[in-house]
């Protein structure tokens, strides 16, 4: 394999394995800082311990979450050094404000919180906490930010033979890194919704602390529930977005061949990328399509024969990491809305609590599937129309990045193993008393 | 001042920063197997720097997000001429990073040993590897046209490189030292002072062939020989050197970290300020060299930066200040019972 392709592989093995951790760090910090406020207004103990130990849980996710984000920031420099020198202008400094707006806060105020219980007042430290979240979610809009350039490019001019920034408030405001974040937002408020029900549930099956797990269950439903609403709404509106900025990405992750108006979906297909149509194509939904990207049943949707094959983005992969996203993602509302309706009476209800258990992973997949979305539908553009993938890697021996690959391969899967291991113990044991 | 060169100078500051802080947590996780003697003294180490080493780091990520903001011409060439230099200290500080985080949750005897293990291995290459980056990018790498790098990671581990190298790991473990010596009480207090006291001689050695070996193989000192008033650059880790063993003799051990720490950034200005106004000297030719004038960001890239970072930053350090005011009690058995301690 050459440079590009392991570069490639390397930079998606260490953005994937990053973003496992990424969304339960966004949402359960939200979910503690709420449970702290909660004990901090009300005084009762039972929200201190419910802090705690989903803090515990929180804390193990954290650190992996904060190493596995250093490799993405250098690996820019490592693997795409042509890419950084050809728009660092504008993505290097958006790279350096989130370090210096929110990554600082949020890693020096999760050592405050972790250190402080007995240190500052029960009002200062809640404020640790929610600092720490709102450091976060601020990090990921201006990694956002810095995605949205790759995807929707804005705010530069062509000088110096590189992209130079020339408007930086068009650059901030770019409404798909806007409608990106939403997405991002609600997905990982959901997830971690998702996982507080999952735990919970496992305690419940078994009538631990029913009282704990079932309060904490409430914050979950409540988070799964209102979100898993949420992201589909963000991202039906991202949709119209990708179907107006990236007429490509739409068609490819619909497997969309033909320009056709009142362009269908079809609830059966299987497409046949090295054939470039569709092997199975059947129970059409007539303008379907149209209708989901434009909102509009006769609109036309470019098909992929209609863009040279150069700027065609890889089928298979963005056509099925969709329809698995959009697929789980019709399933989330429906449990959550189950268990917030049974609330009182979950321990009732052992199936539906064995499902939450198996339902944890799922967030996990369906998020991992839209950044395939987002990625690999980009393609071939490192910068959507301004720049290739292909031009973008660093002039460095295929050998380095073999290396180097192999070692992130055989670490992260160390360091991963570990992590699950340990958060499943931890979230077995339960709240200490 | 021109932009640039302010950026330029900024660049210099953050590197000096984050050797200073990220400095003495690593020199703890270097000293670890030398100073505590068992378990609970181990704690006592990792917690010493719990509430604080993370917010360290980010000093790092900084200096490279600034390199990459500031200068991106430098940042690409940098990175990808570095490959292998830099993956290495990636999974060094990957690891250190987890360590502190697993093992505290490792029940078994062997599984904290590892994780030990890792820690000392994690704190002591990223002392290194930094320490023989920056010696060599003080020395010029064989950088061709392009920015194409012209050699491998043995490349680097020439004797300056090397040079470099010790003097970090002695500079940290100075520096890492005397934290504790301000840290902690009783025993480990004295072991502390003692490795200090020990480590001085070394590291007096150690600098003071860097210096003259920097005279040698590189052209640092053609910018303070053209102003001479530079020099007082100089003075600074000389003078941050001798104060440290007067203020170890008086048992002064806060203001022998203090003068460590106006050693360790002045190593770094001293390099950085010699280079002005290159960031990255090509070995091969100097026209191959990444300066201010070809690699720097565009004047408006440069001006919004400069207005978030004098924002920003001097917020960061206040509030890093009150974190440090907030945990700056001797850190003690009854710090390693608490719940949440590593």
């Amino acid at each position: 394999m050459d440079t590009l392709m392991l570069s490639r592989l390397q930079f998606a093995a260490a953005t994937f394995f990053h973003f496992i951790f990424v969304p339960l760090t966004l949402g359960l910090s939200i979910i503690v800082a709420l449970m702290e406020t909660k004990y901090v207004r009300s005084g009762d103990e039972i929200y201190k311990r419910m802090a705690k130990f989903w803090g515990k849980l929180f804390l193990i996710n954290f650190a992996l979450g904060i190493v596995t984000g250093i490799t993405l920031e250098f690996q820019f420099g490592t693997n795409w050094s042509r890419y950084s020198a050809y728009v660092g202008d504008i993505f290097g400094p958006l790279l350096a404000i989130e370090a210096s707006v929110a990554f600082f806060l949020e890693s020096t105020m999760v050592g405050v919180w972790v250190f402080g219980w007995d240190k500052l007042s029960k009002k200062m430290h809640a404020a640790a906490i929610w600092m720490v979240a709102i450091a976060g979610n601020l990090s990921a809009l201006w990694i956002i930010i810095a995605n949205g350039f790759m995807q929707n490019p804005l705010g530069y001019v062509m000088r110096n033979g590189r992209a130079e920034l020339d408007d930086f408030w068009a650059l901030i405001t770019n409404p798909y890194a806007w409608g990106e974040f939403a997405h991002v937002l609600t997905a990982a408020a959901m997830l971690s919704g998702f996982f507080v029900m999952g735990v919970s549930a496992w305690h419940l099956l078994r009538k631990n602390e029913v009282d704990f797990f079932t309060r904490s269950f409430k914050y979950g439903a409540v988070f799964g529930l209102i979100f898993s609403v949420a992201v589909a709404l963000a991202g039906h509106a991202q949709g119209n977005l990708v179907a107006k900025l990236q007429p490509a990405k739409l068609a490819a992750l619909e497997a969309q061949w033909k320009t056709e108006k009142r362009a269908p979906i079809h609830l059966l297909l299987i497409p046949d990328e090295a054939n470039q149509k569709n092997a199975v194509e059947a129970l059409p939904i007539p303008g379907g399509l149209s209708f989901i990207a434009y909102n509009d049943i006769n609109a036309e949707v470019k098909g992929l024969l209609d863009f040279k094959p150069e700027d065609r983005p890889p089928v298979t992969i963005t056509f099925w990491a969709f329809r698995i996203m959009v697929a789980l993602g019709t399933i989330f509302p429906l449990l959550a809305i189950f268990g917030w309706l049974k609330l009182k009476r979950l321990t009732e209800y052992p199936l539906y609590l064995k499902a939450m258990i198996l339902a944890i992973p799922l967030p996990y997949i369906a998020i991992d599937c839209g950044w395939a979305v987002a990625e690999v539908g980009r393609q071939p553009w490192i910068v959507h129309g301004l720049m290739r993938t292909k031009d973008a890697v660093s002039p460095v021996d295929p050998s380095q990045v073999a290396i180097s690959l192999a070692a992130f391969i055989i670490v992260y899967a160390f360091l991963g193993a570990i992590d699950i291991y340990l958060l499943v113990k931890y979230a077995k044991k339960g709240p200490v008393h | 001042m021109e932009l640039g060169t302010i950026w330029f100078l900024l660049w210099g500051v953050l590197w000096a920063v984050y050797f200073v802080l990220d400095g003495f947590d690593l020199g703890v996780g270097m000293l670890s197997p030398v100073i505590a003697k068992n378990d609970t003294e181990k704690r006592i180490l990792l917690n010493s720097v719990g509430p604080f080493w993370d917010g360290n780091e980010v000093w790092l990520i900084t200096a490279g997000g600034v390199t990459f903001a500031a200068f991106p011409g430098t940042y690409a060439v940098m990175f990808s001429a570095l490959y292998s230099a830099l993956m290495l200290l990636l999974f060094a500080l990957i690891f250190r990073g987890i360590s502190f985080e697993f093992r505290s949750k490792m029940e078994s005897e062997a599984g904290r040993k590892l994780w030990d293990n890792i820690h000392f291995l994690g704190s002591f290459l990223p002392a290194l590897l930094l320490g023989v980056a920056f010696a060599n990018i003080f020395k010029g790498i064989p950088i061709a046209k392009d920015g194409i790098y012209q050699g491998t990671l043995f490349t680097l581990l020439n004797p300056y490189g090397l040079c470099g190298g010790v003097l970090f790991v002695c500079a940290f473990l100075m520096h890492g030292a005397l934290y504790l010596s301000c840290k902690t009480e009783g025993a480990l207090r004295d072991r502390a002072v003692k490795v200090a006291e020990k480590i001085w001689p070394a590291l007096l050695l150690v600098a003071v062939l860097f210096l003259l070996y920097s005279a040698v193989a590189t052209t640092l000192f053609k910018n303070y020989l053209d102003n001479p008033v530079l020099f007082i650059i100089v003075l600074l880790p000389v003078g941050g050197l001798l104060m440290q063993r007067v203020f170890i003799g008086q048992r002064r051990m806060f203001a022998a970290w203090v003068a460590s720490a106006v050693t360790i950034a002045g190593v770094a200005l001293f390099g950085v300020i010699g280079l002005f106004p290159v960031l990255l000297p090509s070995s091969i030719d100097p026209a191959f060299s990444m300066t201010i004038a070809n690699s720097s960001s565009s004047p408006l890239t440069l001006k919004i930066m400069l207005t978030v970072a004098l924002t920003f930053v001097p917020i960061v350090i206040l509030y890093q200040a009150w974190v440090y005011k907030t945990f700056n009690h001797k850190v003690t058995e009854k710090d390693v019972e608490y719940d949440e301690a590593y």
